[in-house]
């Protein structure tokens, strides 16, 4: 642990509250640490949490969605109780980014790039001049590898993957401490995707921002990415490692469940069967009382509906929440692929 | 791969050519195809490449420029509207967003009633339809009883994409396109439809024609694969041979602009 902390978060809980009074805890005790210079990212299926654990790691609240309980602190400071206002101000972008998936879409058609970002850097720090401000734009821009072209054109001019890039730059320009990003690729094809990830790991080496949070349901390109992976279900961790360790060898059978279903163009693939998990998320509005996962769960016991399951600490910081052990959980998985390599020998 | 090799589909000199003049694009340039009965084909090609424009010319939907379009081995007549509909019984298609796939203004019964009264099943009892949709339901795992007098939008991504295979299953068409099937849902759902595609051609025997940007996809899935690139078909053969053995520039870069797992991952190629 020699690397300063630069964002921690303990036992996050938020809500959603629907048009009917009811309370949805979409994120439910999240708890994660971010080393400087280190990257984190979050897995899971679509409705689990992932983009709204995102937003509120931000701070800024709007309905319908709450803050409960929980501290986020970054880099020292603890901004979970921080007015609304000051938040924006102070936090949003100086210290704490966020590229949403559409991320292009911010941008503004009426306005050439360099005013967009002249307008981000102004909000912040309204003593600098345009001309610091170009300068520090043209700088950023050379070293991540965007022409500096793009700063005298409109959007319409701009492909996609270039429009994505340049608002990243400028998600970046005031050197943030976290740099969240949700989904930055999905939108993008394949050739457009791999340059923005280039671009993502390079803000962390170049150190235009101290550390990452990169959400997305890919595992292949969160396995490139991230130096650690947390996988989400349900609006609880349920599983976090290392990429290698979260990939390769997943504790969780639901884990176990999403590194089964990964397709990559390699050798070996055809001879994978692909699993897929049957079912459902359950619905958040009333959750179930036990394991979250236990309808869905290929070794679910009785036990397992009984009571919530903690999050079990196995060092290292591995952790994965289920009732059963390493050693059995394991046992399963080494039988299972006994079973499927018999399978397919005999056929 | 099935053991005699009969034409299902094939096309000659196929070209498609959107506007004149300047603005002429040449979205489709003289592409040769067999596909035999029974196989499972990928075309591969970054958007912009002409994959879509040239399955609307399968589908009957545009007519191509040039070139002909052959079916079980004789040329395709959908010059009326009538033959047109004679020859979506043995071709049908899965669309990438399943929300735009719907009239929403049907409920749910409706889709699947006109399935089985385009297989000539109008005039069956109502208890037999019932218990055909029910089957077809069962099929892709979703639950009739709970589907009937719902509206499509009701339904999430996932199961409306379900809901798509389940009439696929009633029309048993000979010829399933599916374009894009899964680039909208996340990757723990595309294993479940994926799944479904696999069951469904195991059981009909049907031939299944895969129009994607997902490399990985078309290798796991298909028996042969066709990369096209501005129009024109580049590269094809086994997913052995053109994935692991690519000999086209543009192939090896569609590979390698995909993370992987198990190799390295080149970042510096871009």
């Amino acid at each position: 642990m020699s690397n300063p902390v630069m964002l921690e978060v303990k036992g996050l809980t938020t809500k959603y509250i629907t048009r009917f009074r009811e309370d949805v805890y979409a994120v439910d005790h999240v708890s994660l640490k971010v080393e400087e210079g280190k990257s984190l990212g979050i897995a899971g299926e679509s409705g689990c949490g992932k983009s709204t654990l995102a937003l509120s790691l931000m701070g800024y609240y709007f309905p319908p969605l709450h803050y409960t309980s929980g501290e986020i602190i970054i880099d020292g400071r603890n901004i979970s109780r921080m007015d609304p206002d000051d938040i924006r101000r102070d936090i949003l972008g100086t210290e704490i980014s966020y590229i949403p998936q559409s991320a292009m879409n911010a941008l503004n058609p009426t306005q050439k790039i360099i005013s967009f970002i002249e307008d981000v850097v102004q909000a912040h720090e309204p003593s600098r001049t345009k001309k610091d401000i170009h300068d520090l734009a043209r700088k950023s821009f050379e070293v991540l590898g965007l022409p500096a072209e793009v700063l005298q054109k409109y959007p319409v001019e701009l492909s996609g993957g270039m429009k994505q890039r340049t608002v990243i730059a400028t998600s970046v320009i005031l050197s943030p401490k976290v740099l969240i990003a949700d989904e930055p690729s999905s939108a993008l094809d394949v050739t457009s995707q791999k340059m923005v990830i280039k671009m993502l790991k390079n803000l962390l080496e170049h150190g235009f921002t101290k550390s990452m949070i990169f959400i997305t349901h890919e595992l292949p390109l969160l396995y490139n990415v991230t130096d650690d992976i947390m996988v989400m279900y349900a609006g609880q961790i349920v599983e976090k490692g290392t990429a290698q360790e979260a990939v390769f060898d997943p504790l969780h059978p639901y884990s176990k469940g999403l590194m089964g279903s990964i397709i990559v163009p390699e050798y070996g693939l055809r001879d994978v069967e692909l699993t897929a998990i049957p079912g459902v998320p359950p619905n958040l509005k009333n959750p179930p009382a036990g394991c979250r996962f236990a309808e869905r769960c290929k070794y679910v016991r009785a036990e397992c509906e009984a009571n919530p399951v903690p999050l079990h600490d196995v060092g290292g910081g591995r952790a994965y929440r289920c009732i059963l052990s390493e050693r059995e959980l394991r046992d399963f998985y080494t039988r299972e692929a006994h079973m499927r390599e018999a399978h397919q020998n005999a056929g | 791969m099935p053991d005699e090799k009969n034409l299902c589909l094939s096309g000659s000199g196929l070209t498609k050519v959107f506007g004149f003049g300047r603005q002429k694009c040449v979205a489709v340039d003289h592409v040769d195809f067999n596909f035999y009965e029974g196989e499972i084909v990928s075309i591969v090609g970054e958007s912009g490449s002409g994959k879509t424009t040239l399955a609307k010319i399968l589908l009957g939907l545009i007519n191509p420029t040039e070139g002909e379009v052959y079916f079980q081995g004789t040329k395709r007549d959908i010059g009326t509207q009538k033959k047109k509909k004679e020859y979506w019984k043995s071709i049908q298609a899965i669309f990438q967003d399943p929300f735009s796939s719907y009239n929403i203004f049907n409920k749910i019964d409706a889709v699947l009633l006109d399935c089985i009264h385009m297989r000539g099943g109008r005039r069956l009892p109502r208890a037999e339809k019932v218990a055909l949709m029910t089957e077809a339901c069962s099929f892709v795992n979703l639950k009739f009883e709970e589907l009937t007098n719902k509206y499509p939008f009701e339904l999430s991504g996932g199961q409306m994409q379900r809901l798509m295979i389940a009439r696929i299953f009633l029309l048993r068409p000979q010829i399933l396109l599916a374009d894009e099937p899964t680039s909208m849902i996340d990757a723990c759902s595309r294993s479940t439809i994926l799944g479904m595609l696999m069951n469904l051609h195991f059981e009909t025997g049907m031939t299944l024609i895969f129009i994607t940007h997902d490399i990985g996809l078309a290798y796991y899935v298909s028996d042969t694969i066709y990369i096209m690139e501005h129009g024109k078909f580049i590269e094809s053969g086994t997913p052995d041979e053109v994935i692991l053995h690519p000999k086209e520039a543009y192939t090896r870069r569609l590979i390698n602009d995909v993370p992987k797992i198990h190799e390295e991952w080149d970042l510096s190629t871009v």
